[in-house]
């Protein structure tokens, strides 16, 4: 399932936001978003998971999810968004009982994403109990148990410290790698988006427009922390926004 | 060369002292024990007070007097009975008061026609001093059962109903459309994520509640009520019988302490989730 966003553009009252987004989300790619701070980007992927409207434009799934998928656009939040007041295994269960699933299904469901997400262990632990980044994990488990047809990630990795960080993006490139899965990733960190992304769309600051879009043909595995091409397209990426986010950073904030 | 070389010896050494610590107090600590001790101190200063004349056994009556009117009470068997009868208004009114206090601020909460209507109605009824209608209640309820029940849950539905929406009102907002993001249906985000998440505002204005309730049950024993703690107190009171009088305000106390305690166990069972 792909996802075409064309001519999307937002304006709270008077105050443009989104200028004229045209934007292809193809399938089993990820798909990283950049951009100054109140640029629109978070707004952006509001629209394409359907938890806003725009005010002109539209998001189009392309084809169909596939059968066995329960939610096909599937956020993963900034800050986790866990219950809790629900265990681990609580907090996946809730997306599951829904639609039904319980008993067997269900704890089949979940054993296997808290495999894959290195969670076994924890399932009866409380979020309080938990680190940031394992808090993460759980909210990507969660995504993983409805089999998304695509993965909206909301700065998925900002309020985590950068060692942290560094673990979650190899355990992501892992996941990508053992079933290839379709991602909107959307981040103010460019070395997170040079990591994740097989295209990087640079977004200007505010009213939001896309500057330009770079594609980065390195398999996802073979990008490591601290390479130099890598260096070289992140420097690229910094050039493209330096001034963008100066203005940006210079702007009173709307409230 | 040497003489480039700091030497311990001929430089003046600084005065080393120890760092200042400023950083005490501000942390509340739990110290049980001291809560009795200032009961107790302060009874035993009544005893001693009136038992040494400079307090007129007019004005406080002997702690240990009160403790044997107690007794007496006790071992007459009427202690229960106007307990059991109290116990049993208290439940009911509070009951009733609370789970429709609930209910409407749960409504409150959610749409919001619902609070354009009710929350100007619910401030208007709030500070309405709810003994000052017993008379109209027991000409609506009738002069038994019904007017008591009808006090107290008048009572303790105004403070339930407030602080039932403010518990809505502050659950994470984020929660509610991570519930919708994986399309939860409507009454599922209220059953596992709106109302889980408003449980400690709740409890804690059911402490308040409570505490209403009780003050509610001594003005709703005044009219028709033979038996009671409140109609203990009062007849007590009419007849300036201070022993008495005391008994039944320990009586009252303990009952708030107890529901007090109750509902702070049920937070540590219920909210164990919290940080």
């Amino acid at each position: 399932m792909d996802i075409r966003l064309s001519g999307v553009s937002h304006s709270y009252d008077d105050f443009e936001v989104l200028r004229d987004i045209s934007l292809e989300i193809p399938s089993g790619r990820i798909v990283c978003i950049v951009g100054p701070s109140g640029c629109g980007k978070s707004t952006l992927l509001r629209f394409i998971g359907g938890l806003e409207k725009p005010s002109q434009g539209e998001v189009l799934q392309i084809g169909s999810p596939p059968p066995d998928c329960l939610n096909p656009l599937t956020y993963i939040f900034q800050d986790f968004a866990l219950l809790p007041w629900r265990s681990v295994r609580g907090n996946i269960s809730l997306v599951l009982e829904d639609h039904g699933i319980r008993g067997a299904r269900a704890e089949a469901i979940i054993a296997d994403v808290l495999a894959r997400t290195k969670l076994c262990e924890f399932h009866k632990a409380l979020p309080k109990q938990l680190s940031g980044g394992m808090k993460q994990r759980v909210a990507i488990a969660r995504a993983l148990a409805v089999n998304p047809a695509v993965m909206l990630m909301d700065e998925p990795l900002s309020a985590l410290d950068s060692q942290t960080r560094e673990l979650l993006m190899d355990d992501l490139v892992a996941l990508w790698m053992r079933t290839p899965f379709t991602a909107v990733y959307v981040t103010h960190n460019l070395a997170e988006a040079v990591r994740l992304g097989h295209s990087i769309v640079v977004m200007s600051r505010r009213p939001g427009e896309i500057r330009e879009i770079v594609h980065l043909e390195t398999p996802l595995d073979q990008r490591h922390y601290g390479d130099s091409a890598l260096e070289e397209k992140q420097k690229y990426l910094w050039h493209l926004m330096r001034e963008e986010a100066r203005a940006a950073d210079a702007e009173l904030v709307h409230v | 060369m040497s003489e480039l070389k700091p030497n311990p010896s001929n430089i003046a050494q600084p005065q080393a002292r120890q760092v200042t610590f400023r950083g005490g107090g501000f942390a509340p600590a739990s110290h049980r024990w001291i809560g009795v001790l200032v009961f107790a101190l302060l009874l035993s200063l009544a005893e001693l007070g009136t038992r040494q004349g400079w307090i007129s056994p007019l004005t406080l009556p002997l702690p240990s007097d009160v403790l044997k009117t107690f007794g007496e009470l006790y071992a007459s068997g009427l202690l229960w009975a106007h307990l059991s009868v109290s116990l049993t208004r208290l439940f009911v009114g509070a009951l009733i008061g609370a789970s429709l206090g609930v209910t409407v601020g749960v409504l409150i909460g959610l749409f919001s026609y619902v609070r354009a209507g009710l929350v100007p109605l619910t401030a208007a009824l709030f500070p309405i001093p709810k003994i000052a209608l017993l008379p109209l209640f027991v000409i609506w309820f009738g002069i038994d059962e019904g007017s008591k029940y009808a006090l107290i849950a008048f009572g303790t539905f105004t403070p339930t109903v407030v602080a039932t929406y403010g518990a809505v009102d502050n659950v994470d907002r984020s929660l509610i459309r991570m519930g919708q993001s994986f399309n939860l249906s409507w009454f599922s985000i209220v059953r596992k994520i709106v109302l889980p998440g408003a449980m400690p505002g709740i409890l804690s204005g059911l402490r308040i509640s409570l505490a209403i309730a009780i003050i509610l049950l001594v003005a709703a024993e005044m009219l028709g009520a033979e038996y009671g703690i409140g109609a203990y107190i009062l007849e007590a009171g009419s007849l300036y019988d201070l022993e008495r009088l005391f008994a039944g305000v320990t009586i009252l106390s303990l009952l708030g302490v107890t529901l007090s305690a109750t509902i702070g166990l049920i937070e540590r069972r219920v909210l164990n989730w919290r940080q």
